[in-house]
């Protein structure tokens, strides 16, 4: 054993049996007595390790997805920004195909080569809404009991700030979208597949 | 008894001087002109185009590799060599003839469809919505007059 255990060690004890004197070891030291009736279970040692993810090369802000996955499946959208560990933050536009900004898993999206200029769009407001708050639920009082029981068929109202924060991101958007002719209605168009699509021969 | 008349059959013919179209293998798509046949199922062919990618080097392809097209080089001489074949190639000007066919322009336009963004595909939709809704209105308007 290594010098630094061996300081370690609980020390053991001087003991008089009769004449003599013998060193009894401390009573962690010493050998079992029996073999555990279970053997013990040695937890596994993980080998992996957390490392950063990293979005494909073709989403790059600006550019028209395709969402695979979710309520919204089929959209058209628009990628503002990567988040980490795989999040994407996209917008409809919200007034073109109903997509509210929302964040998205990149796995469930098909970029397209398409993209759109996001130079017009407020960055600061991006950055915001791509923070770790702003989506976070709202820790409120729970209603308990009748009230709460009544109140799980409706719906909540959409807060008046989100709302603003999506009109101001879109604005932009929109007028950018304007430019390119039949843009907008192809954003507004839902992506399926035909009879005789291969999707995994075509290019997006 | 009457008479029976006897006609040459208007099929394209597996012949020396017919241009073929490449299906499958290295040079697929490509033109060539068969210069000998080897036997039922091989032939030597030659695509003598002056254009090193639409080029085929001399060699024998197995005929269920080739289409035949309707294009043929007369008087070409048996096991003619690349040289001879390519002054009747640029002779006939097989190259403009097969750009004007219709089947060439077909080929190019599945190329390019095939080759078309998500959006473009989307372009391409509306406007051959667009194309089809004149068509049918200048139709409705002769089928009432």
């Amino acid at each position: 054993m290594s010098a630094t255990l061996e300081a370690t060690r609980p020390a053991g004890q001087k003991k008089t049996f009769g004449k003599s004197t013998r060193e009894v070891p401390h009573h962690t030291q010493k050998a079992k007595k029996w073999y555990p009736a279970e053997d013990e279970v040695q937890p596994k040692k993980v080998r992996k390790s957390i490392r950063a993810s990293t979005t494909r090369p073709s989403l790059t802000p600006g550019t028209i997805l395709i969402l695979l996955a979710g309520r919204f499946r089929g959209k058209r959208v628009i990628l503002l920004k990567n988040l980490s560990q795989g999040v994407l933050l996209v917008t409809g536009p919200f007034k073109v195909n109903g997509v509210p900004l929302r964040r998205v898993n990149a796995r469930y999206v098909i970029a397209t080569s398409q993209k759109v200029d996001l130079s017009g769009v407020d960055s600061k407001k991006v950055d915001e809404v791509a923070g770790d708050k702003y989506f976070a639920r709202e820790k409120g009082d729970k209603k308990k009991g009748e009230e709460q029981f009544f109140k799980q068929g409706e719906k909540a109202e959409p807060s008046s700030s989100r709302a603003a924060d999506q009109k101001a991101v879109d604005k932009a958007l929109l007028s950018t979208i304007k430019k390119e002719p039949l843009l907008i209605s192809y954003l507004a168009s839902s992506f399926s597949l035909r009879k005789g699509d291969r999707p995994h021969e075509m290019v997006w | 008894m009457g008479d029976a008349e006897i006609k040459a059959s208007s099929w394209r013919l597996v012949e020396v001087g017919r241009v073929c179209l490449i299906h499958g293998g290295p040079s697929d798509g490509k033109l060539a002109a068969i210069v000998e046949i080897i036997d039922h199922k091989r032939a030597l062919i030659d695509g003598p185009s002056t254009d090193t990618k639409t080029a085929v080097p001399r060699q024998s392809i197995a005929l269920a590799q080739l289409i035949l097209t309707p294009l043929v080089l007369e008087k070409l001489p048996r096991g003619a060599r690349t040289g001879a074949v390519k002054a009747q190639w640029e002779k006939a000007g097989i190259e403009a003839k097969w750009q004007e066919s219709a089947w060439a322009k077909k080929r190019s336009q599945k190329e390019r469809r095939r080759q078309l963004t998500d959006f473009e595909r989307f372009k391409v939709l509306r406007l051959r919505k667009q194309a089809r809704f004149e068509v049918r209105k200048s139709l409705a308007k002769v089928k009432a007059a």
